[in-house]
C-alpha cells in the first residue's frame, strides 16, 4: 500500500509488450492524422498547375511560386511589354516573369496577418486581465448570487456565434465600431472572458487563502496582496487559460467575416479567398495557411507544460 | 516565458487602440471596389490613364464572385467607407437605390453631358435604372456581359473524331445549333481518351453558396421558355415559372449534368471552369463572356484551340445576363473624385481602350462601330447574346430570391430531391412568400 | 487487509472528488499539499477579522471592484445584444432597411419557424452531425488516451504533436479539406484507392448525399479527437496507484479493473468532454461552411449556415432574431439537463 503524497498516476507499470503495442498505435495514428498537414506544407511549395495536376503528384518540383503569390498581386502584360522592361529583381519577380507576369505590388496578407497578431492578442490580455480579477473576486468574496451568475457568464457562450453576431452588427454599425481593431478586440474580450473567469476560478480557488491573508497582516493592501502573492501561484492557470483564449481569437471566423472589412480583418476570412487566375491559388492558399499556424504553434509549444492541466481545467494538479 | 508572452500580448493590446497612420500630405486615393477577375485586372490597367491625367491615386479592392455579393452587400449595410466606387453586380440596383447606398447620378450625367442614349438600352436597363423603366439612373453602365460558351476548336478539328461523330449522330461535328445538339456533343465527349487522358463533356456551372447554379441554370431555362411572370400581371408566376417548357428545361439541365460533367463537380462556378477548361479537362465550358478574351490569350488552350458561341436556343433564345454598372457609394468621403473617375470612364476614347485591354464595354461608340464583330472572335457572339439577355429578378428583396432558386435547383440538380415540376412549384411558394412579405401582390 | 470488491468500492468513495452542487462546477480535486512557508503559519495563527481590518476598503467594495470590469464588458457585449434580440424577434425588422417602418408581429416568426421543413431539415442535419461527432471522438479519443496512458517512451512527444490539428483555424481547415476531397485532384479519394482498391473517381465526398455528411464528420474528428482524448487522459491520469494495487491484491482481472475502476472514474472526464464539443458542434458554422456551402442542396446545412443566410445575406433580422432566440434556449435547455446528470454522476 502507498502512504503518503498521493502520485495521480494511473495504472501498475504496464509490461514492455502493453507498451509496444500502445506505442505502434498511437505513433500510427499520429502519422495518418499529420498526412493532410503534411500535404498542406507540400502543396505550399508546388507550382499552382502542379498543386491540380490529377492524379495528385507526390513528387514535384519546389518552388516558392506558393510563398510568393501570397505576398504580391500580379498583373499579366504582353509579350512586347515584358521584353521591354530590365531584368527581375529577386526570386518572386523572376518566376512572375516566367509566367508572363509583372509583380503590382504586395498583397493583403501582411495587413491580415498584423491585424490577426494585434487583435489576438490583444483580447487575449484583456480577457485573462479581466478575468483573472473578476475570478479572484469570485473566489475570494461572498458575491451575491455568485454561483447563476457564473453560470449565466458560461451560457453566454453557448449562443451560435452567427446569432451573437446579429445585434452586434447593428450596435457597431451605430457605434461606428464595425471594421474597426478595437471592436473586435471588445468582441473578443468579452466571448473569452467568460470562459476566463469560469478556468481561472478554479485555478485560484486551488491557491490557499493564507497566503495573502499573512501578506495583508503585513500591511500589504488586497490588490498588493493579489499582486504579489496569488498572481505567481496563479502562473499555471493564466497560462493554460491564456492558450485557449488565444487559439479562440486567433483562429475565429465567423465575427471577423461578418464585422470586417478593409482594415480590420483578420487572417481567417481572407486566406480562403485567395485565388489566381482560374479557381484558387491552391499554393498560395497552403503558404498562407502553414505561416499562419506558427504563431499558435510557437506559443502552445513554449506553453505546453500548462496545456494539459488548462485543457482539465484545473482538475488535475501537478 | 510566460509573462514576456502576456507582455507582449498587452503591448498588442495598447497598439490596436493606436490608430493607423493616416495619409496626411498624400495625394489623394479614392478605392474602386469589384470582383476579382480578368476585366478587373485590366481596369487596373486602364486607370493609370485616370492617375495621369487627374492626379487622384488609385487603390482597388478585389473580392472573388463567391464571397462579392456577401461582402460588398454587407459593407454597404453596415455604412462602409472602404469603397468610395462600388462596380456592383447588376441584381443590387433595387436595394441599393431604395436603401440608399448609392448615389443618384441623374443630375451628375445631366451637368457633365453623359447621355444614357449612349449605351446600349440593354445594358441601361440592366445596370442603371430603378425602378426598371424609368429614368432614374444610380450606375454608369461599366462592363457588359452575358452567359455564353467556349469549346475546343482543336478536337472538333480532328478528323477521327470527326468521323466518329458522324457515324454516332448522322451529322457533322460543329457549333451546336440547339441545346439539344449541344448535350449530345456533351455525351459524345464523356469519357472519350484524348491524347492519352480521359476527358468529359461539359463544365457548368453548379455552385450552391452563392449564385452559381442559378446563372447556369437559367442559360437553360430561358430558352426551353421560362419567363419569370406573366408579362400583362406582374408578379404572377404560376404557370410561367413552372410552365411545361420550364420544367423540360430543368430537366434537362439536370440531364446535363447527370451524363456529361467531370467528377466532383458539384459546386463548381466560373473559377472552376476556367480551371477545367484551361487544364485539357472538358470539350465544352459554360461561362461568362469577360473571360473569353482572357482565354483566347491563354498558352495551352487559346488561339486555335478554343472557339466561342452564343447560346444555343431551343424553342425560343435567352442568354443569362451578366455585367455591372459603376456607383458612387453614398458613404464615401470622396465623392467628387469618385465622380470625376465616372466622368473620366464615360468617355469615348477610354471606352475604346476599355475594350481594348479586355473589358466589355457598353459605350455604343464601340459596340455600333462596324469593324467591332472583327476585333475578336467572341464580339460577334458577344452583340448576339447582349441582344437576347434576361436578367434575374432585380427587386430589393433579390437575394431572397435568389437564394430560394438555389436551393430548390440545386436541391433537385444534384441532391436528387423530388421532380423538377415539383422544385418549380415550391419556387414559385417561395417567390411568392417574398413578395407577399414586401407587399406587391 | 482489504475485502474484495465492495472494498474497492469503498475505497474509492474515500478518495471522492470534492464536489460542489451547481452547475458551475469545474472538478476541483483536492490532494495533500506540502507544509506551507513561514506566512501561512503566522496565518493561520492570526484570526480572520485581524486580516480583513489590515486591508482597508471594505470587502464588499473591494469585491465589485475586481468584477466590475467583467460585469460590465458582459452586460454591454452580450446580455444587452442578447435582450435587443429577443426584442428583435417579435418585430419585421431588417437591417438592410433601416428606415423601413417597424411593426410588431407577434409571435409570428416563433411560428413560422417550428412549422418549416426547411429548418427542421436544417436542425437533423445538426443533430447528425452531433450525434456522430460525439460517438467517434469520444471512442477514438478513449482509444487514444488509454494507449497514450501506457506511458511509452517519447510519448509526451506524440502528444504533442497529435494536438497540432485543433490549433489550425476551422474555417481553414474546411477550405483545405474542399481541396483534398476532390476526386480529381485531391489526396483523400487516392488514398482510399491506395487502401481499398476502389477506383479514385469512382465516388465523391462532397458532392454525393449520401457521403457528404460523413465527410464533415470525419473532418471535424480529425480536427478534434486529440482535444477529447487530452481530457480523458487527464481523467486516467487523475485515478491513483493505489487503488489499482489494491485489485491486483484482490486478483482482480485487468476487464475487471476496467470496468469497475477505469470506466466510471473517467466517466466524469467524458462526459465533460462530451458536453463541450456538443456544445461547440452545435454552434458550428465555418468549417461546414467552407467544406460544403451546405450542399449537396441543403444535405448538409447546419442550423447555424441556415442562420448566416438569413441574417445576413436575405437580412431578415427579425426573424433570424427569433431562430437564434430557439437555437440559444435549445442549447442551454439541453446543457442544463446534461450538467444535472454529469453532476449526478460525479456524486456516486
Amino acid at each position: 500500500m502507498s502512504t503518503g503524497i498521493v502520485t495521480a498516476h494511473s495504472v501498475v507499470e504496464p509490461s514492455g509488450r502493453a507498451k509496444t503495442v500502445a506505442a505502434t498505435l498511437v505513433i500510427a495514428y499520429a502519422v495518418i492524422s499529420m498526412i493532410p498537414l503534411a500535404w498542406i506544407l507540400l502543396t505550399g511549395f508546388k507550382s499552382p498547375p502542379d498543386s491540380i495536376s490529377y492524379p495528385p503528384k507526390v513528387i514535384f518540383e519546389p518552388t516558392l511560386e506558393g510563398y510568393c503569390n501570397l505576398f504580391t498581386t500580379r498583373s499579366r502584360q504582353t509579350a512586347e511589354y515584358m521584353a521591354t522592361l530590365p531584368p527581375p529583381v529577386g526570386t518572386c519577380e523572376e518566376i512572375a516573369r516566367g509566367r508572363n507576369m509583372v509583380i503590382a505590388g504586395s498583397s493583403n496578407y501582411v495587413p491580415r496577418f498584423i491585424n490577426s497578431l494585434v487583435i489576438a492578442f490583444g483580447s487575449t490580455f484583456c480577457a485573462v486581465a479581466l478575468g483573472t480579477l473578476a475570478a479572484y473576486g469570485f473566489s475570494r468574496f461572498k458575491v451575491p448570487l455568485a454561483d447563476d451568475l457564473l453560470f449565466f457568464i458560461l451560457s453566454t457562450r453557448m449562443m451560435p456565434p452567427i446569432a451573437v453576431a446579429i445585434p452586434i452588427y447593428l450596435m457597431y454599425r451605430e457605434l461606428g465600431l464595425s471594421d474597426t481593431r478595437l471592436g473586435m478586440i471588445l468582441l473578443y474580450t468579452s466571448v473569452n472572458v467568460s470562459l476566463a473567469v469560469w478556468l481561472l476560478k478554479g485555478f485560484i480557488d486551488e491557491i490557499p487563502r493564507e497566503y495573502e491573508e499573512a501578506a495583508m497582516v503585513d500591511g500589504y493592501t488586497r490588490f498588493h496582496a493579489f499582486w504579489k502573492v496569488v498572481l505567481p501561484q496563479a502562473t499555471t492557470g493564466i497560462a493554460a487559460t491564456a492558450i485557449f483564449c488565444l487559439i479562440f481569437a486567433w483562429n475565429e471566423y465567423a465575427f471577423a467575416v461578418l464585422l470586417t472589412s478593409g482594415e480590420a480583418q483578420t487572417a481567417p476570412p481572407f486566406i480562403p479567398i485567395i485565388i489566381g487566375e482560374g479557381g484558387q491559388d491552391w499554393p498560395a492558399v497552403a503558404a498562407g495557411t502553414t505561416l499562419f499556424l506558427v504563431p499558435i504553434l510557437a506559443f502552445t509549444v513554449l506553453l505546453r507544460r500548462h496545456l494539459l492541466r488548462g485543457i482539465t481545467f484545473g482538475a488535475v494538479r501537478k | 516565458m510566460t509573462k514576456h508572452l502576456l507582455g507582449a500580448a498587452a503591448l498588442a493590446a495598447v497598439a490596436a487602440l493606436v490608430p493607423v497612420a493616416p495619409a496626411s500630405a498624400q495625394p489623394k486615393t479614392i478605392t474602386l471596389c469589384w470582383a476579382a477577375w480578368d476585366p478587373a485586372n485590366a481596369l487596373v490597367e486602364l486607370s493609370k490613364d485616370f492617375t495621369a491625367k487627374s492626379g487622384v491615386g488609385m487603390k482597388f479592392e478585389f473580392v472573388p464572385w463567391p464571397n462579392f455579393a456577401d461582402r460588398m452587400l454587407n459593407e454597404l449595410n453596415s455604412k462602409g467607407k472602404l469603397c468610395d466606387l462600388l462596380i456592383g453586380d447588376s441584381q443590387w440596383i433595387g436595394g441599393s437605390a431604395e436603401n440608399g447606398h448609392y448615389v443618384k447620378l441623374n443630375d451628375f450625367f445631366a451637368k457633365e453631358g453623359i447621355k444614357m442614349d449612349d449605351f446600349m438600352p440593354a445594358t441601361v436597363l440592366g445596370y442603371s435604372e430603378w425602378p426598371k423603366g424609368t429614368p432614374n439612373y444610380w450606375a454608369l453602365p461599366a462592363m457588359g456581359d452575358a452567359l455564353g460558351w467556349t469549346y475546343r476548336k482543336d478536337w472538333f478539328a480532328r478528323p477521327d473524331i470527326q468521323a466518329d461523330f458522324k457515324k454516332k449522330y448522322n451529322r457533322d461535328l460543329a457549333v451546336p445549333k440547339t441545346l439539344t445538339e449541344l448535350t449530345e456533343i456533351a455525351q459524345f465527349f464523356q469519357g472519350r481518351e484524348i491524347d492519352g487522358k480521359k476527358v468529359y463533356g461539359a463544365a457548368i456551372f453548379t455552385e450552391r453558396g452563392s449564385e452559381g447554379i442559378t446563372m447556369g441554370v437559367s442559360n437553360f431555362l430561358y430558352p426551353y421558355g421560362f419567363k419569370y411572370e406573366d408579362p400583362k400581371k406582374p408578379y404572377s408566376m404560376e404557370g410561367f415559372v413552372n410552365s411545361e417548357g420550364a420544367v423540360k428545361g430543368l430537366e434537362a439541365y439536370k440531364a446535363l449534368f447527370k451524363c456529361c460533367t467531370p467528377p466532383g463537380y458539384t459546386d463548381a462556378y466560373m473559377q472552376e471552369g476556367l480551371d477545367a477548361f484551361k487544364s485539357g479537362q472538358v470539350a465544352l465550358q459554360m461561362n461568362w463572356f469577360a473571360f473569353f478574351p482572357g482565354l483566347y490569350k491563354d498558352e495551352k488552350v487559346g488561339g486555335e484551340h478554343i472557339g466561342f458561341f452564343v447560346n444555343p436556343p431551343e424553342k425560343e433564345r435567352g442568354s443569362q445576363l451578366g455585367g455591372q454598372g459603376m456607383s458612387v457609394v453614398s458613404y464615401s468621403p470622396n465623392k467628387a473624385e469618385a465622380l470625376a473617375y465616372i466622368k473620366w470612364f464615360a468617355s469615348p476614347d477610354v471606352q475604346k481602350k476599355w475594350w481594348a485591354l479586355g473589358g466589355y464595354s457598353a459605350h455604343k461608340a464601340v459596340l455600333n462601330d462596324p469593324g467591332f464583330a472583327a476585333t475578336a472572335p467572341f464580339a460577334a457572339d458577344f452583340l448576339k447574346a447582349m441582344g437576347e439577355v434576361v436578367d434575374f429578378w432585380a427587386e430589393p428583396s433579390y437575394a431572397q430570391l435568389l437564394l430560394a432558386e438555389q436551393k430548390r435547383v440545386h436541391d433537385y440538380v444534384v441532391a436528387d430531391k423530388g421532380t423538377a415540376k415539383e422544385a418549380l412549384d415550391s419556387l414559385i411558394k417561395d417567390w411568392q412568400k417574398v413578395f407577399k412579405d414586401d407587399g406587391k401582390k | 487487509m482489504l475485502g474484495g470488491p465492495p472494498a474497492i468500492r469503498r475505497l474509492r468513495r474515500a478518495f471522492t472528488i470534492a464536489v460542489e452542487m451547481r452547475p458551475t462546477t469545474i472538478i476541483a480535486m483536492t490532494e495533500i499539499t506540502p507544509v506551507p512557508s513561514l506566512a501561512a503559519r503566522v496565518a493561520s495563527a492570526s484570526p480572520d477579522w485581524m486580516a480583513r481590518r489590515a486591508s482597508g476598503l471594505s470587502d464588499r467594495s473591494i469585491a465589485w471592484l475586481f468584477i466590475a470590469p467583467t460585469v460590465v464588458l458582459l452586460l454591454a457585449i452580450n446580455i444587452f445584444p442578447l435582450i435587443w434580440t429577443i426584442r428583435l424577434s417579435f418585430t419585421n425588422y431588417r437591417a438592410n432597411r433601416p428606415n423601413a417602418p417597424l411593426l410588431s408581429v407577434g409571435i409570428d416568426h416563433y411560428q413560422s419557424i417550428l412549422s418549416d421543413a426547411d429548418i427542421w431539415a436544417a436542425m437533423q442535419a445538426t443533430a447528425h452531425f452531433v450525434v456522430w461527432t460525439i460517438v467517434l471522438q469520444t471512442l477514438l479519443g478513449f482509444a487514444l488516451a488509454y494507449l497514450i496512458d501506457r506511458k511509452f517512451r517519447g510519448h509526451a512527444l506524440w502528444t504533442t504533436i497529435i494536438l497540432i490539428p485543433m490549433m489550425l483555424s476551422p474555417a481553414v481547415v474546411g477550405n483545405f479539406w474542399r481541396f483534398l476531397y476532390q476526386p480529381q485532384i485531391g489526396l483523400f479519394n487516392y488514398l482510399v484507392a491506395f487502401v481499398s482498391g476502389v477506383p479514385p473517381s469512382s465516388f465523391e465526398m462532397i458532392g454525393s448525399v449520401k457521403l457528404a455528411p460523413w465527410a464533415i464528420i470525419l473532418v471535424d474528428t480529425w480536427m478534434w479527437t486529440p482535444y477529447v482524448a487530452l481530457i480523458i487522459l487527464a481523467g486516467l491520469r487523475s485515478i491513483p496507484d493505489y487503488i489499482y494495487e489494491a485489485a491486483e491484491v484482490d486478483r482482480a482481472s485487468k476487464w475487471r479493473q476496467f470496468w469497475s475502476i477505469t470506466l466510471p472514474m473517467v466517466l466524469p472526464f467524458i462526459m465533460l468532454a462530451v458536453l463541450f464539443r456538443g456544445i461547440e458542434n452545435f454552434k458550428m458554422f465555418d468549417m461546414v461552411n467552407l467544406l460544403t456551402s451546405g450542399g449537396p442542396g441543403s444535405t448538409t446545412e447546419v442550423a447555424s449556415i441556415t442562420l448566416k443566410r438569413e441574417a445576413f445575406e436575405k437580412w431578415r433580422t427579425g426573424f433570424s432574431s427569433a431562430f437564434a432566440v430557439i437555437l440559444f434556449v435549445t442549447v442551454f435547455g439541453l446543457a442544463n439537463i446534461y450538467v444535472k446528470a454529469l453532476n449526478r454522476v460525479r456524486q456516486r
